[in-house]
Formats: structure tokens, sequence, C-alpha cells
């Protein structure tokens, strides 16, 4: 074989060589566990705060108002939309009051007239002319919003 | 009320209907410049095989050039990525942990398949022997330096130049498909979108690798001249008309090719192509009409038609050349800003669009873009002045 031709395997061996002390230094302790991720990801994840809760949670107390949601055409709405995370309330509703937005701005957010939403779905007005200054919650009760 | 004015901002940019993760561009001018630059190399390269392998004697003069251009893009090519990725120091988690399956994450396989198998393989034994003269030649710290480049052999005997043209000359055969899978590769991952309409075609890696073609012998066009008239040589003008011919070729597959990719998308007519239709002619019409056709196409094709005929004096024929390149890298550059940026532009909804617009001064992307594109050509400086083509010695 050619000198140069081994030297030249000679430093490709070094090279695989490096590679192979990398890989098996730098590949994560649990990666494969389950797949092609690291395993403690999982561990990670669901290790982090938890903020939100689901809208049967809010039910067990608020059961009235919930079913009163559920009746109408916000009932797709998880009560969070509007009332913020609750994670916090249900472990300690004393201290941890959830918010209740009164102002207009706040249903404007979805429903101000809008051409690129679609008007079948969401209903849209015009906020100075519809309500005059008036806040929604005067005419609309937000969990039954069609009264 | 922060939240509500961003989102008016972000409304400014959209026109129709646009579905919310569309307002702004994932993929920015740092992704022109990653097809871009591997294109340059997959070029470059093949100009130098056209040399080496087909044996065109006329391209001699800009073989070493055409090598050493290909290795300065190649070590940037990388870059445009990392620096776009959300956390570039978690670049090599694609190299510890291979995942096969994924065309997207196989990129740092081929890049180094054809950078260090490829590339710097054909480039140390095209100079080995010359750089064992070198480092008997030069004093002081190059001597070690030449030394150390050629790995501690100083074996010049007739043989040992016999085998390094032979491998040489291998591994330039084998480079031509690397070549092509390089470039191809980067065309297979937009091809491959197939959520997009305006990638999703398979002609997409057969494009790129064209236009690949097309963009690295313009530049080498360029270089050639440039080095030329930057050491005050006369310019070899029978290596410059052969590019010059070589381009015109390539460049007619190109064209060909794209415009069966527009007229089949044209004839077909799909769901998404009236989007498409507004899409070229508002947004990219002066980017795909103008530059990318009129001036990186059509000019070219025509300039180059007429040389094929006629032969103005050398002088003319120069001052063409150059525009020329200019012109051919400026429009294969346009080419892949309207696939990459042109393909977000417009809603999956097909009822609307956002907009993008670069500025070297106020967005990184695009300065930073700019500056990938000036680095290689102070790489090339450095490897010009380390390995000169012209002080090589003639076998």
């Amino acid at each position: 074989m050619p000198v140069q031709v081994k030297r030249l395997l000679l430093v490709f061996a070094f090279f695989i060589a490096i590679s192979v002390a990398l890989i098996y230094f730098l590949t994560p302790k649990s990666f494969g566990e389950y797949g092609h991720y690291r395993g403690k990801a999982l561990e990670e994840i669901s290790s982090t705060e938890i903020k939100y809760v689901q809208m049967d949670d809010c039910a067990m107390c608020h059961d009235s108002i919930a079913e009163l949601k559920n009746s109408g055409l916000h009932a797709t709405l998880q009560c969070e939309v509007c009332h913020g995370p609750g994670f916090n309330h249900i472990e300690d509703y004393e201290n941890n009051r959830m918010e209740i937005p009164n102002e207009g701005q706040f249903c404007m957010r979805c429903h101000i007239m809008n051409a690129a939403s679609p008007k079948k779905v969401i209903k849209q007005i015009d906020a100075v002319e519809h309500a005059e200054g008036e806040d929604c919650i005067t005419c609309h009760n937000p969990h039954q919003p069609w009264l | 009320m922060d939240k509500t004015q961003s989102l008016y901002e972000a409304l400014s940019k959209v026109e129709g209907f646009i579905y919310p993760n569309e307002i702004s561009l994932n993929w920015d001018m740092l992704i022109v410049m990653y097809p871009y630059i591997t294109g340059l190399v997959a070029g470059a390269f093949i100009l130098a095989s056209l040399n080496r392998v087909f044996n065109i004697k006329a391209l001699r003069p800009t073989y070493e050039i055409s090598l050493l251009a290909a290795l300065s893009f190649m070590l940037v090519a990388t870059m445009p990525l990392i620096i776009h990725l959300g956390q570039p120091f978690r670049f090599y988690e694609m190299l510890v942990t291979p995942h096969f399956t994924s065309a997207m994450a196989l990129f740092g396989f081929v890049y180094l398949w054809y950078l260090m198998v490829v590339l710097l393989l054909e480039i140390w034994f095209d100079y080995r022997y010359d750089m064992v003269i070198w480092s008997q030649q030069k004093k002081g710290l190059m001597k070690y330096v030449y030394k150390a480049l050629t790995l501690w052999i100083s074996d010049t005997s007739p043989e040992s130049r016999k085998t390094d043209e032979k491998i040489g000359y291998f591994i330039t055969v084998v480079g031509i498909p690397s070549a092509f899978l390089l470039h191809g590769y980067v065309g297979f991952i937009f091809g491959a979108i197939k959520a997009n309409p305006w990638w999703s075609t398979v002609m997409m890696p057969v494009i790129f690798l064209f236009s690949a073609m097309v963009s690295g012998i313009a530049l080498i066009m360029f270089i050639y001249m440039l080095v030329s008239y930057l050491r005050k040589q006369k310019i070899d003008m029978n290596a410059l008309d052969t590019i010059g011919k070589y381009l015109f070729y390539i460049l007619i597959l190109d064209f060909t090719l794209e415009s069966l990719d527009q007229i089949h998308r044209i004839y077909v007519a799909d769901e998404s192509f009236d989007i498409l239709k507004i899409l070229v002619h508002g947004k990219l019409f002066v980017t795909f009409f103008i530059i990318q056709i009129g001036i990186g196409t059509l000019i070219p094709l025509a300039t180059l038609a007429y040389l094929q005929f006629k032969k103005p004096s050398d002088r003319v024929r120069k001052i063409i050349y150059a525009t020329i390149s200019i012109f051919v890298l400026v429009g294969i550059f346009y080419m892949r800003y309207n696939v990459v940026i042109g393909g977000q532009l417009f809603s999956k909804s097909f009822y609307g669009f956002t907009s993008y617009k670069a500025n070297v001064l106020y967005d990184t992307d695009a300065l930073l873009s700019l500056v990938l594109f000036i680095v290689p050509f102070f790489i090339l400086a450095f490897l010009l002045w380390l390995l000169p083509p012209w002080k090589k010695i003639e076998h």
C-alpha cells in the first residue's frame, strides 16, 4: 500500500476514534430509553409547574355556572380562556382569586369586526356603533351571551 | 394593551385570510443563503471535474481555483443553518444521535462526506507533491506548516505521483455523484414538503442541481477573472470561452427544466394555482420575472448564444463575461429567494398573504447573510496564498 494512503487511513482512523469517543460522551444518558429522544425529558416536562386545569375541575364547585355556560354558545370555551389559569385557585381559593374581566375591550378580543375571521362562527359587532360606550356586561351575561 | 398592539402590528403585514402561525416567516434570509452557498460549492466542484474526469483541457487553468473556491464556500455552508437554529450550541446532537429516517437530520452526514472524503482528499492528493517541494524550499514556520499538511510524508518518487494522480481521479469520479447528492439533497428537502404547493414537486432536486451548476460555473468565471486581474496576469481567453460555453449549455438545461416545471404547474392548475398566480404577479413580480428570469437567465442566455457565433475582441468579451457572471449569480440568488421566501408568503388556506422585507441595515438575518457571502472570499484568498495554483510544479 502506498505510504500516503497508509498515512491518510491513520488520520481517518484517528478522526473516527474521536467521533466514537464524542458519541460515547455526548449522547445523553437516558437517550433511547423509550424512543428517539431523551427518556429524562418526560420527567422534566412532567415536573414543570402546573398552571391550568380543565372545565370539569371548575364545575366541581361552580356547577350552576358551568351548566349555564355549557347550555349555550360559549359551551366549547374553557373557563380559563376568560378567567385565567386556575390551578392555584383550586389549591387555595381564598388567596388566589380568579380574574373577572368586566371591560368591553376584553370581549372585543374575539368579537370585534374583522374581515378575516369567520362571521358564522364568531358573532362580530362594531364596538362604537353597537355599545355606545357601555360595557358589554351591562346587557349581556358572558355565561349566556345571547341574551 | 401591549398584546392588542402587537396583534394590530402583525395584522398590518397581512393581506386576506391567513392562519396565525403564518404571519411571520420561519425560514428567513439565512435559509436562502444555505441552498445558495451549497449550490456554489456543488457547481464549482462539477466544473473542476469537467477538467479532470471529462478531460476538457481548456479548463486546466481554473481547476485548482474551482476546488479551492468550492472548499472556501463549503467551510461556511453550515453557518447559515447553525446561526438560524434557536439553540446553535446543540447542533452536535444531530451528529451524536443520528436520525436516519429524517432527511433534514442527515445533512451533517452528507456535509461531512462531501467535505472530508471528497473535497479535502482531492485537494490533498492534487497538492501533495507540491507541498512536499514547498516544505523543502520554505524556511521557518511555513516549512513546518507544509510538512504538517503533507502529514510528514516526503515521498516525491514518480510512483508516488502516479498514485496521487490515480487516487485523485478516483475521488473526482466519486465526487460527481457526491456533488449531485449534496445539492440534490437540498432540493429534495424542499420538494418533500408536500403541504406547500410552491415547493412540492419531484423536479425540485433536479432544478436545484442544475441551477447549482449554473451558479458555480458563473462564480468560477468571476473568481478566475478577479484573481487574474489582481495578480496582473493575462487571462486565458480559451479557458474563459470554454467556461462560457458550458455555462451556456447548462443554462439552457436549467431554463428548460424550470420552464417545464412552471408549464406543468400552469397546465395542471390545481387548487393552489390561483394563489400562486397572484403571488408571482404580485409580491414576487420583481424578483421572479425581472431578476430571476430576465436578468439572471434570458440576458445571459442571449448574450452567451451570441458569443457562440460571433467573437468580439478579447476586451469586450472579458467585460461581457464579467457582467454575465454577476447577472447569473444575482439571478440564482433570487431563484433561491423566490423558492424559500416565496413559498412562505402565501397562506395554506390559499386565501391570503403575509409579507417579508429584508433590510441589511436593520435585520440581523439579511446582514449575516451578506457577511456569510463575503467571508468565503477571504477564506479563498487565504487558501490561494497557502496553496498557490500558479506555483505548482507542472507534471
